[in-house]
C-alpha cells in the first residue's frame, strides 16, 4: 500500500531537471566586474576615485598626443600648426611638438659622433648580443663562441674609437703573454706567486713593450707610404676645394629655395593669425596649407642638412689632407731638429752647478726656491720642453700617416644613450671580477684581506655616485703621478667600476651565503684546494643564483648614468638640455622628457622582466 | 725499552711558509697587507707630489674663513658672512631635512601603494602597478627635473593672487602654493611655549604608561580598558587643555563660566515652560514646539541682547583682560606687492627634490612591503581566522610582525638610497650638503681635496650610524634559533 502511495504522490520528481543557465550576475563580465571592481563598498570607492584618476590623466593626455605636431623645424612653426589645427587660445598646450624627436633623435642617440661612423657603435651594439649569448643562453648556443665574447671588449674598443687594427692585438698580445707565465710560473712558484708574476710581466708589456712596438709598426708603415700618402694628399688639396665649392653652391640653392617657401608660410601664417585675431574659425584648408608647406620646407633643409653634414667631411678630409702634407713636409725637419735640441738641452744641464743638476718644474713651481737658482733652471726646463715637444710632434705625424683601420674618434664627441650604455656595459663587464675578488675577500678567514675588502665595500657605498663623480674629474688626477692626464670617459668609466664593484661584490656575497654549507664541506672532502673548489664548485653555482641580482645592479648602473651630465658629458639629458639651448627648441621640455624617459623605461623594464624570468627558471626547487 | 715513536720534532722550515697550510695564510696576509701599504703610499706620496707642483697644502683652515655667498633655502641662520664651516653645517642640515622629509612620505607612498598592488580590486592594483614600474624604470635626476619643471611652468605666480579674483590661497587662508615655492605658516614661540612642550612630553609619556598598563591587564584578563584612539584623546585634550589656560587662564575660566550661565538660562526656561504650556488649550505638539520656540527666543534675547552688555559690564567692573595670547601662535603669509611676505617659504627646489624622492623611493618600497606581505603564508591567516580574529587584528596580530621582519632591512637600505640620492639636489639648485661645501665651496676655495674629503666623511658616517641602527634592530628581531 506505501508502495502505491508512494507511486501516487505527485510532489517527488522521477526525472531530472534540465540543466539551468547560471544567474546572469554570476557569470561573464558581470561577475568579473562584480568580484573585481565593486565587491565592498571600499573597492567601489575605491574604483571610482581610479577610474577619475584614469579620466583626468587620460583627458589631458589623449588631445595632447593627438593634436601633437611631428614635422617641422622649429617650435615657432609647431606652434603656428598648432594654432591652425587646433582652434585653442593658446598654442602651446594644445598639442605636444614632437618634431624636436623627428629633428634631433639620431644627436639624443650618438651624441656628436660623427655621422658616417655611425655603423660603428652600430655594429658594436649589435655584437654586443652575439657576445652576450653564451653567457645570458648558454643553453642554445654554441660554446665555442665564449672565445667571441672574450674578444669582444677590445673589438668594441676599437670600433668605437678607431685607431690602427694593431693596437686591440697588441693588447691582446700582453694578455697572451700574462697566460703564458701564469701556466709556467704556477707549476714552479705557486699559484698566487705565478698569479703575480704574470701580471707583473704583462703590466710590463703594455706599459714599456707595446708603446714602442705600436710606434714602430706605425714608422714602418708610414714610411713605406710617405711618397703615395703625399702623393694623394696633395691630390685630394687640389679636388676637394672643387667639390666643396659645388656643395656650397647648391646648399646656397637650397637656402634660398627655403626662404621662397618661408615667406609663402608665414603668408599662410599670417592669414591663420589675422583669423583667429577677428574670432573666426581657420578653414581645414588653410591649415593643410600650412602644415604642407612646413613639411615642404622640412624636406629641403633636410637635403640642405645632408649636404652641410657632406662638406662638413671633405672639408674634414681637406684639412686633414693639410696636416698630412705639412707633417709630411716637416717631418725631416723635425728628425734633423732633433739630435740638436738634444744635445743643447743635456748641454744645458750639465752646465747647471751641481745641486741644481737634478732640478724639475716642482723646484720652479715651489715658493721656498731661491728666484736666482729658479731663473737659472728656467731655461733647461725650457730647452727640454721643447726637446718633448718635438718629440711628441713627429710621433704624432707618424701615427698619423701610419694609421691602418678606423679613423680615431675623440671622446669629446660621445654621448646619448650611446655614452650612457658604454659606461654600463664597460663598468658591469669589469666590475665582476673586482666585485667575485671581493665577495670572496670578505669571506675569507684571513683577518687583513677581510677587513680590507669590507672597508673598501663599505666605503665606496657609504658615499653617493655623484661624489665619486666629483672624485674622478676632480681629484683623480692628484692620486696619479704627475703628468698623468686621460680621458674623461676613462676616468668615469673606473670610477663607476670600483662603484659598481662594490655593489656586485654585496650581490655575490649572497648568492655565496645562499649555497648550502655541504657544498663547501664537499668540495674540501674531494681534497680541492681553495681555488679549484672555488672555481669548479663554489662559484658557478653562486654566480649562477646572483644573475637576476647582477641584471638589478647593472639596471641602477644604467640609470644613474644620467649623473655624468652633472660633470660635463654628454649623457641624454645634459643633450636636451643642449638641444634647448638652441634658438630653434628654446621652450621644449615635455616631449624632450617624454622620449628620454621612454627610452630608459625600455632599456631597463625589459632588463627587469629578462631577470625575473631568470629567477624562475633558475629556482630549482629544493624547499 | 720503548716502542714509543714521538712525533718528528721538525724544526721550522723557510719552505713551511709557503707550502704548510698552518702558515700559508699568514704568508699571504702579510704580502697582502705589504701590497696594500705600498700602493696607498703611491696614492699619498703622489697626491703630496701634484699638491706641490700647484704649489697648494693640505688644510682645513678655509672652513673659517668668509664664505662670502648666499644660500636661499635655510633652517639656521647664515648670510654671505658667515664662515665655510657655518656653510657647510647649513648644508647638512638641508641634506638631512630633506632625507627626513623625503623618508616619512616616501614609506607613506610606499605602504600603501604595496598594499593596493596586493589589492583585489583590479582597477586599483594595475595603476599601481603602473605607478611602480614607472617609476623604478626611469632615473631618478628625470623625474627630479621633470618635477621641478611641473611646478615651475603649471602652478600660478605670486602676482595671479592679486585682487579679489585671483588664485586664492588654501586652508583659511595660510598656506599659499605657487610657481615658486609654497609658503606655510610659521610657528611662533612665545614665553611659555617650554612649559607647553613639557606638558606634551609628559602627556606623551603618560600616555605611554597607561597604554602598557592596559596591554598588561588585556593579557591577563582579555579586556581593553584604554584603546589606542583614547591614547591620542588624552594626549590632544591634556595639551590643548593647557594651551587654553596658558593662553589666559581667567579668560578660559571666565569662558567656562558664561557656558554655565547659558545652560543654566536654558535649564530654568526648560522647567517654566514645562509648567506654563502644559494648560494651554491647543494640541500636544503644537505645545511641545511653543515650549521649545519659548526656550529658544529666551536663549537668542540673551545671548544676543543681554549677554554682551553684562558680560562687558563685568569684565570692566572686575578688570579681566581681554586677550587671548597663547605661548605658541602661528604666523601666516600674506600677500605683499607682487609676493608673499612672513611665513615659512619652501622653494620649489625642495619641493620638487622631495617629491621626487618621496616618489621614486616609494615605488622600491612598495615592492619590499608586496614582498614581505607574500612572504608571510597564507596559513598563518587562515590559523588566525580560524582562531576568531577580525581580518583588522589578523593584519595587525598576526601578518604584519612577520611580515616587518622581512620589510624592515631593505626599506632601512631604501632610506640610505634615499639619503644619498638627495646629493641630486644639484639638478634643481637646492643647496645641500655637496651643493655647499662640495660645490660652492670647493669652487670659490679651490680645495678639491679637502672638501669633497668631508663631503665623503659625511656621507659615510650617516650611512654607518645607520647600518648600526639596523643591526641592532635586526638582531632584536632576529627568530631566537637554537
Amino acid at each position: 500500500m506505501s508502495e502505491s502511495n508512494a507511486k501516487d504522490l505527485s510532489y517527488v520528481r522521477t526525472e531530472m531537471l534540465p540543466q539551468a543557465e547560471p544567474p546572469a550576475a554570476e557569470i561573464g563580465a558581470a561577475k568579473w566586474v562584480r568580484e573585481n571592481l565593486f565587491s565592498s563598498w571600499t573597492n567601489t570607492i575605491l574604483t571610482l576615485l581610479s577610474l577619475y584618476v584614469v579620466y583626468a590623466v587620460l583627458s589631458g593626455l589623449v588631445p595632447w598626443l593627438f593634436n601633437s605636431v611631428w614635422v617641422a623645424g622649429s617650435l615657432s612653426e609647431c606652434r603656428e600648426i598648432l594654432a591652425a589645427t587646433t582652434h585653442s587660445t593658446d598654442g602651446h598646450s594644445a598639442g605636444g611638438c614632437f618634431a624636436v624627436i623627428t629633428n634631433r633623435w639620431l644627436q639624443l642617440i650618438f651624441g656628436f659622433y660623427p655621422v658616417e661612423f655611425y655603423w660603428r657603435p652600430i655594429s658594436a651594439f649589435v655584437l654586443l648580443f652575439v657576445a652576450l649569448a653564451p653567457i645570458l643562453f648558454s643553453d642554445r648556443v654554441p660554446r665555442q663562441l665564449v672565445w667571441f665574447s672574450a674578444l669582444y671588449p677590445f673589438l668594441a674598443t676599437w670600433l668605437l674609437w678607431g685607431g690602427s687594427f694593431w693596437v686591440p692585438i697588441l693588447v691582446i698580445i700582453g694578455f697572451v703573454i700574462g697566460a703564458v707565465v701564469f701556466r709556467f710560473a704556477s707549476n714552479v712558484i705557486g699559484v698566487a706567486a705565478g698569479f703575480g708574476a704574470a701580471v707583473v710581466v704583462a703590466f710590463v708589456w703594455w706599459a714599456s713593450l707595446m708603446p714602442i712596438v705600436n710606434d714602430g709598426l706605425h714608422r714602418m708603415v708610414a714610411n713605406s707610404r710617405m711618397d703615395s700618402a703625399l702623393a694623394t694628399a696633395t691630390e685630394q688639396l687640389e679636388t676637394l676645394p672643387v667639390q666643396i665649392a659645388e656643395l656650397e653652391a647648391s646648399r646656397d640653392a637650397l637656402t634660398a629655395e627655403i626662404a621662397t617657401i618661408e615667406a609663402a608660410k608665414n603668408d599662410t601664417a599670417a592669414q591663420v593669425e589675422a583669423l583667429r585675431e577677428a574670432g573666426e574659425e581657420v578653414p581645414r584648408d588653410l591649415a593643410r596649407q600650412l602644415k604642407s608647406q612646413i613639411s615642404a620646407m622640412e624636406d629641403v633643409r633636410a637635403d640642405r642638412s645632408d649636404i652641410s653634414v657632406l662638406i662638413g667631411q671633405l672639408q674634414g678630409q681637406n684639412s686633414s689632407a693639410r696636416t698630412l702634407a705639412s707633417n709630411i713636409e716637416n717631418l725631416p725637419v723635425w728628425l734633423a731638429e732633433l739630435p740638436e735640441q738634444e744635445a743643447a738641452a743635456k748641454e744645458l744641464r750639465d752646465a747647471l752647478p751641481d745641486h741644481l743638476r737634478n732640478a724639475t718644474v716642482i723646484f720652479v713651481r715651489d715658493d721656498e726656491s731661491d728666484p736666482n737658482d729658479v731663473a737659472l733652471v728656467q731655461p733647461v726646463l725650457d730647452a727640454e720642453s721643447a726637446v718633448t715637444s718635438t718629440e711628441i710632434a713627429i710621433s704624432g705625424a707618424y701615427n698619423r700617416i701610419g694609421l691602418t683601420g678606423l679613423e680615431p674618434v675623440s671622446s669629446r664627441e660621445f654621448g646619448g644613450f650611446m655614452l650612457a650604455i658604454i659606461i654600463g656595459v664597460a663598468s658591469i663587464g669589469l666590475s665582476l671580477p673586482l666585485g667575485v675578488m671581493l665577495a670572496l675577500g670578505r669571506q675569507s678567514d684571513m683577518m687583513i684581506v677581510k677587513w680590507c675588502s669590507v672597508a673598501f665595500i663599505e666605503i665606496i657605498r657609504g658615499v653617493p655616485l655623484i661624489v665619486w663623480l666629483f672624485t674622478a674629474s676632480l681629484l683623480l688626477t692628484y692620486f696619479l703621478p704627475p703628468g698623468t692626464n686621460f680621458d674623461l670617459i676613462l676616468r668615469v668609466i673606473i670610477m663607476v667600476t670600483l662603484f659598481s664593484a662594490a655593489y656586485i661584490a654585496e650581490v655575490i656575497r649572497g648568492g655565496l651565503a645562499a649555497l648550502e654549507k655541504g657544498q663547501y664541506e664537499a668540495a674540501d672532502a674531494l681534497g680541492l684546494d681553495y681555488w679549484k673548489s672555488m672555481r669548479l664548485i663554489i662559484l658557478p653555482q653562486a654566480l649562477k643564483i646572483s644573475i637576476p641580482g647582477i641584471v638589478n645592479t647593472f639596471i641602477g648602473l644604467f640609470k644613474d648614468t644620467t649623473l655624468v651630465g652633472i660633470i660635463g658629458l654628454l649623457d641624454p639629458l645634459a643633450l636636451s638640455n643642449a638641444i634647448r639651448a638652441t634658438t630653434e627648441w628654446n621652450g621644449v621640455y615635455w616631449e624632450l622628457f617624454i622620449f628620454i624617459g621612454l627610452m630608459f623605461f625600455i632599456f631597463c623594464y625589459s632588463m627587469g622582466r629578462y631577470s625575473m624570468s631568470l629567477e624562475k627558471k633558475l629556482q630549482r626547487g629544493h624547499r | 725499552m720503548t716502542t714509543f715513536t714521538d712525533p718528528p720534532k721538525e724544526s721550522f722550515r723557510l719552505s713551511q711558509l709557503i707550502y704548510d697550510t698552518r702558515y700559508r695564510s699568514l704568508t699571504i696576509q702579510v704580502i697582502a697587507a705589504i701590497l696594500i701599504v705600498l700602493s696607498l703610499s703611491w696614492l699619498v706620496s703622489n697626491t703630496i707630489e701634484n699638491l706641490r707642483i700647484l704649489g697648494k697644502d693640505f688644510n682645513f683652515g678655509f672652513l673659517f674663513s668668509r664664505a662670502g655667498y648666499d644660500i636661499n633655502q635655510r633652517i639656521i641662520e647664515y648670510s654671505a658672512d658667515s664662515t665655510h664651516g657655518r656653510a657647510a653645517l647649513v648644508g647638512i642640515l638641508n641634506t638631512l631635512a630633506v632625507a627626513v622629509l623625503g623618508c616619512v612620505l616616501a614609506t607613506v607612498i610606499g605602504v600603501v601603494m604595496g598594499v593596493l598592488r596586493l589589492s583585489n580590486n583590479w582597477i586599483v592594483a594595475r595603476l599601481s602597478a603602473v605607478y611602480v614600474e614607472g617609476f623604478r624604470n626611469v632615473p631618478l635626476l628625470l623625474w627630479i627635473i621633470a618635477i621641478f619643471a611641473v611646478l615651475s611652468e603649471s602652478l600660478p605666480q605670486p602676482r595671479d593672487f592679486r585682487g579679489d579674483d585671483g588664485v586664492s590661497m588654501l586652508f583659511a587662508d595660510s598656506v599659499a602654493i605657487t610657481g615658486r615655492g609654497t609658503y606655510i605658516p610659521a610657528p611662533v614661540f612665545g614665553d611659555g611655549a617650554l612649559a607647553l612642550i613639557a606638558v606634551f612630553i609628559v602627556a606623551v609619556g603618560g600616555a605611554i604608561f597607561l597604554r602598557r598598563q592596559s596591554i598588561a591587564k588585556q593579557e591577563e584578563t582579555g579586556r581593553e580598558p584604554l584603546s589606542v584612539l583614547a591614547v591620542f584623546g588624552i594626549v590632544i585634550g591634556v595639551t590643548g587643555l593647557f594651551y587654553c589656560l596658558q593662553g589666559g587662564l581667567i579668560i578660559t575660566l571666565f569662558t567656562l563660566v558664561k557656558l554655565a550661565v547659558l545652560a543654566a538660562i536654558g535649564a530654568v526656561a526648560w522647567a517654566f515652560q514645562a509648567r506654563v504650556v502644559k494648560d494651554l488649550p491647543i494640541p500636544t505638539a503644537a505645545q511641545t514646539a511653543a515650549g521649545v520656540g519659548f526656550v529658544i527666543a529666551v536663549l537668542g534675547v540673551w545671548m544676543f541682547w543681554l549677554a554682551p552688555t553684562v558680560w562687558t559690564g563685568v569684565q570692566s567692573a572686575l578688570g579681566l583682560s581681554t586677550e587671548f595670547a597663547p605661548s605658541l601662535t602661528f604666523e601666516k603669509p600674506y600677500l605683499k606687492g607682487f609676493n608673499f611676505a612672513d611665513g615659512i617659504f619652501l622653494r620649489n627646489s625642495l619641493l620638487a627634490l622631495w617629491i621626487a624622492l618621496s616618489l621614486y623611493t616609494g615605488a622600491f618600497i612598495a615592492e619590499i612591503v608586496r614582498a614581505g606581505i607574500l612572504s608571510v603564508s597564507k596559513g598563518q591567516s587562515e590559523a588566525s581566522f580560524a582562531l576568531g580574529l577580525s581580518p583588522n587584528r589578523t593584519m595587525n596580530l598576526v601578518i604584519l610582525p612577520q611580515a616587518l621582519r622581512v620589510i624592515i632591512p631593505p626599506l632601512i637600505s631604501q632610506f640610505l638610497n634615499l639619503t644619498k640620492n638627495s646629493s641630486l639636489a644639484i639638478a634643481v639648485g637646492y643647496m645641500d650638503v655637496r651643493s655647499t661645501l662640495g660645490g660652492i665651496t670647493v669652487n670659490q676655495t679651490g680645495r678639491e681635496l679637502e672638501g669633497l674629503l668631508l663631503v665623503g666623511v659625511f656621507y659615510l658616517v650617516t650611512s654607518l650610524l645607520i647600518a648600526a641602527v639596523m643591526n641592532v634592530y635586526n638582531n632584536s628581531v632576529k627568530l631566537k634559533e637554537r
